[in-house]
């Protein structure tokens, strides 16, 4: 009787949408947190779909560190002129100006100065009242305890103790002046939801996420691929060309690769399905310390 | 962690049984230390769902927190923020996402300990199934009847107990029977669907994933079984059309679409529908979709996201309802409701606060006018209390200053469910279930305060008028009315009722008219704007007056903010047979009180003396 079977994905979509357009008409500032990678396109894609025929009611915010892969840049680039879409760009001027580089200050410093002082700054610029991410509750610890609608006080802190309850699907999205929402439409959403999203929709992905040559080095136990030649080479490391995707993307410093021949995102899916290890095991940033996303969090990283 | 793939599986054959896996959402609960956080981790672990590098921190994890001696522990693969692993609790209501060949899976791990009843409800609000954790050595706790209750009144269709720790009794059948039964029994009277009860060992695994070889007495299934068995509650397609309005979409001046998520029923182009609470009917002209993604539909079910055209112009905005026309169960457009409340708030609810009200997509300023009764989740007895305690579990009544759609929320959960937000703080103070609409206009009101006496009716010649004198003089008494007025909390009631009992122990004919309970009928009508509370103060005034012509000594116990309708009262009343005491500037000695009414109400007491 209906159009077709209704699937798992279906749903998720749904909800997803259902969040997506409770964000545009109960706060007055929102903006969309693109970050270029697979969580946000699929965000984007929903986003596009939400509002259709009309478009997105918020502007695209880009926190730019200046060390993100250079095909990311193209992407988000080339996406924004498509659709025809607000894209924003910030990078702290003031990090900007220490030179901080996660190569020489390590990866705590330039996340907290490049991502959450950075952010922090362009939501206080925009005076945004809700902030629209990618994120999932599977992807670590803490944040499955994430709200959907998750309150921000006016230092932009989360605190894990003070959540507001989210009951059936009625969100209180009450602010004051000054204070703010983070929103994330895909938290019930798996890595592997995510990935068949994108198989079911086509939707076209940053081309690192699929298998090809590229220059690595070997450090710490990880596989970085040499973006650009501000990654000086260490002692008795040198490059190779390997056979390499990502499954997560972010600076080019402290993603790490992983050796696949997945050239298609079929392929990428089906390895996937036989994964043995988490996505997030290949970024430098979680594992400074054990819960340490739950600090940055607080502090207001997304 | 092993593969999501069957065995030789091309994942061509994988997305065709993925299409056809589903989703069941369900929620974990029980006392701290009932051992929740080891049975999800068995969960997870035995069914092979943890990542290799999960499991190494789990390890090293183990050997920092764990409470195992080193060896693993289950628990630290949930317990997420870091004050929960130093403190080896669970804060808040955690979210876990977990699949095996046969069924996707969403946990809501529902924390026992401080906020559980909060905690409870938010869990249970989004769930079709509940496992409460008992623990064999205690049986049933006040926590576990509470899990049960809240379950209950949130209507979960589906409940389950796990009698863990079962080695530590020995695996003693009897004392299983013995948890079995008190629980069946508790969930006969809280009126739920027959629970399902499994013997378990979250730590040793036995009956989580595989069979126990240690209860072969046992012949039910285990929690992965039963998990992968019990029908996943849908939408049903037939049900009746609810699709509250989120957004009006107007792209250009020739396009003008509703956008929705179909919380109940279907659309299909052409539907008679009608838009509540006007009222005003049309048709489904369009489920506008673009071209990119499929194009328009011509029909979309529950629980589908939509954006609709009607053929006709017809007022529709956000907080509006799209249902479908006619069929025996309609949206009731009111002002007033009955509703139960889960009361979230530290700071207690008391009759006459307001909030702002969210129910559908529609958010309202609202009061709570009436506090009908607490629930004691122990006993499940309702007390008449006028106040509802963090926590706490009562059924109130609330008026909305705008129109709101409604249905009971035993029918109708999307427009059967609301929050009520704290005005200053916008915390959220109360997730609550409408238990019935009262569709009749409230009329516009005025206080009725006569400017002229009201007349005198001679009384008919077999009954003397002096009878209220004897009476009077039999009670050795001066009719009179004491209002006893003040704030809430400043000791009105309590007040009022020791000097009822003190005067009636002297000899004297007195009762108690207390303003909350007129609310309850008289006053029921009335809301706590400063016309109403005059209102309700004429009211009490009107039928004192008429017991004092009677003879009798009438306490009244009021809020009675506002000075000018106290006068009011006075006259009415009669100066001479009116004294006012403020509670809340008055002492505590009753002694005193009692002196001063003795003597205000003394018959050789010439009037205007008090």
């Amino acid at each position: 009787m209906h159009d077709r079977s209704w699937t798992h994905l279906d749903d998720l979509e749904s909800e997803a949408i259902h969040i997506l357009r409770e964000a545009a008409a109960c706060f007055e500032r929102p903006v969309l947190m693109y970050s270029i990678g697979k969580d946000s396109t699929v965000l984007l894609h929903l986003a596009l779909k939400a509002f259709w025929p009309a478009k997105p009611p918020f502007p695209l915010l880009h926190i730019d560190t200046k060390w993100k892969f250079r095909e990311m840049i193209s992407f988000r680039d080339e996406t924004a002129r498509k659709f025809g879409l607000d894209l924003r760009v910030h990078t702290n001027p003031e990090g900007l100006r220490q030179g901080i580089s996660p190569i020489t200050h390590g990866s705590r410093v330039h996340t907290d100065v490049m991502k959450t002082q950075a952010l922090r700054q362009a939501l206080e610029a925009g005076r945004y009242d809700a902030a629209i991410g990618g994120a999932r509750r599977d992807e670590e610890r803490s944040r499955a305890k994430e709200r959907i609608f998750s309150f921000r006080d006016r230092s932009h802190r989360w605190d894990p103790k003070q959540q507001r309850p989210e009951l059936w699907n009625i969100p209180n999205t009450r602010v004051h002046e000054g204070e703010s929402m983070r929103v994330f439409p895909l938290s019930n959403w798996t890595e592997l939801d995510v990935w068949l999203y994108v198989l079911q929709h086509r939707l076209p992905v940053v081309p690192l996420y699929l298998a090809q040559p590229r220059p690595v080095v070997e450090r710490d136990g990880l596989l970085i691929m040499r973006d650009d030649d501000r990654l000086a080479l260490r002692p008795g490391e040198h490059v190779q060309e390997r056979m390499v995707r990502f499954r997560t993307l972010g600076c080019y410093p402290l993603s790490g690769a992983v050796e696949s021949r997945a050239d298609t995102i079929e392929k990428v899916v089906e390895e996937m399905l036989r994964a043995r290890t988490s996505e997030r095991q290949g970024r430098l940033i979680d594992h400074d310390q054990s819960g340490s996303m739950e600090e940055k969090k607080r502090e207001g990283y997304f | 962690m092993s593969s999501m793939l069957n065995e030789g599986e091309t994942l061509g054959a994988f997305l065709d049984r993925y299409r056809s896996l589903e989703l069941l959402r369900f929620l974990t609960c029980g006392s701290v230390d009932d051992g929740k956080s080891t049975l999800i981790g068995r969960l997870l672990y035995d069914t092979d769902r943890v990542y290799d590098d999960h499991r190494k921190a789990l390890e090293e994890d183990s050997k920092i927190h764990g409470t195992q001696g080193g060896n693993v522990d289950l628990a630290l693969l949930v317990d997420g923020l870091k004050a929960e692993r130093e403190q080896g609790i669970t804060i808040d209501v955690a979210w876990r996402y977990f699949a095996t060949l046969h069924r996707s899976f969403i946990i809501a791990d529902c924390p026992g300990h401080e906020q559980y009843t909060r905690n409870m409800a938010t869990g249970a609000s989004h769930c079709q199934l509940a496992i409460t954790l008992i623990d064999a050595r205690h049986g049933m706790t006040r926590q576990t009847r509470r899990h049960a209750f809240i379950a209950a009144l949130l209507g979960l269709p589906q409940m389950v107990a796990a009698v863990n720790k079962m080695d530590l009794v020995g695996w003693d059948e009897a004392r299983f029977r013995s948890v079995e039964r008190e629980f069946l029994a508790w969930c006969a009277r809280l009126g739920t669907p027959e629970p399902t009860v499994i013997p378990i060992s979250a730590l040793h695994g036995d009956c989580i994933v595989h069979p126990s070889t240690h209860a072969p007495w046992y012949r039910g299934p285990t929690i992965l079984q039963l998990l992968e068995s019990v029908p996943v509650m849908r939408p049903a397609a037939d049900a009746p059309l609810r699709l509250p309005v989120q957004q009006v979409l107007r792209p250009s001046p020739d396009f003008r679409g509703f956008a929705g998520r179909i919380e109940s029923g279907s659309v299909t182009v052409g539907d008679r529908v009608q838009v509540l609470p006007s009222g005003r009917e049309t048709r489904i002209a369009r489920i506008a979709c673009a071209e990119a993604d499929g194009g328009d539909r011509k029909s979309v079910a529950a629980p589908g996201s939509v954006l609709v055209t009607f053929t006709d112009e017809v007022d529709c905005s956000r907080g509006d309802v799209i249902t479908c026309v006619g069929g025996s169960q309609q949206p009731i457009p009111c002002h007033s409701i009955e509703a139960d409340l889960v009361w979230m708030d530290e700071t207690p609810l008391m009759a006459g606060a307001s909030f702002l009200m969210r129910i559908g997509t529609r958010t309202v300023p609202a009061t709570v006018v009436r506090i009908r009764h607490v629930v004691d989740v122990d006993t499940l007895a309702q007390h008449a209390r006028d106040s509802i305690e963090w926590n706490e579990v009562g059924r109130v009544d609330i008026v909305t200053q705008q129109t709101i759609v409604v249905e009971p929320y035993r029918q109708m959960r999307a427009l059967g469910a609301l929050i009520l937000i704290d005005r200053v703080t916008h915390a959220t103070a109360a997730a609550g279930m409408v238990r019935s609409g009262d569709p009749h206009e409230p009329n516009p009101r005025r206080a009725h305060w006569a400017t002229q006496p009201a007349p005198t009716i001679e009384p008919p010649a077999d009954r003397s008028a002096t009878e209220s004198v004897a009476r009077a003089a039999r009670w050795r008494q001066r009719p009179a009315a004491i209002l006893l007025f003040g704030p809430p909390k400043s000791g009105k009631t309590r007040r009022a009722f020791a000097l009822e009992r003190h005067l009636w122990q002297q000899g004297h004919a007195a009762l108690v008219l207390d303003g909350q309970a007129l609310r309850g009928g008289l006053s029921r009508d009335l809301t706590f704007s400063d016309e109403d509370r005059s209102e309700n103060l004429r009211r009490a005034a009107e039928v004192t007056r008429l017991l004092l012509d009677q003879g009798m000594v009438v306490i009244l116990s009021m809020v009675a903010p506002q000075t000018a309708a106290r006068e009011l009262a006075r006259d009415l009343i009669g100066a001479d047979r009116f004294l006012a005491i403020d509670c809340a500037q008055r002492g505590t000695d009753d002694a005193a009180l009692f002196r001063d009414v003795e003597s205000f109400i003394r018959p050789d007491q010439t009037p205007g003396a008090g």
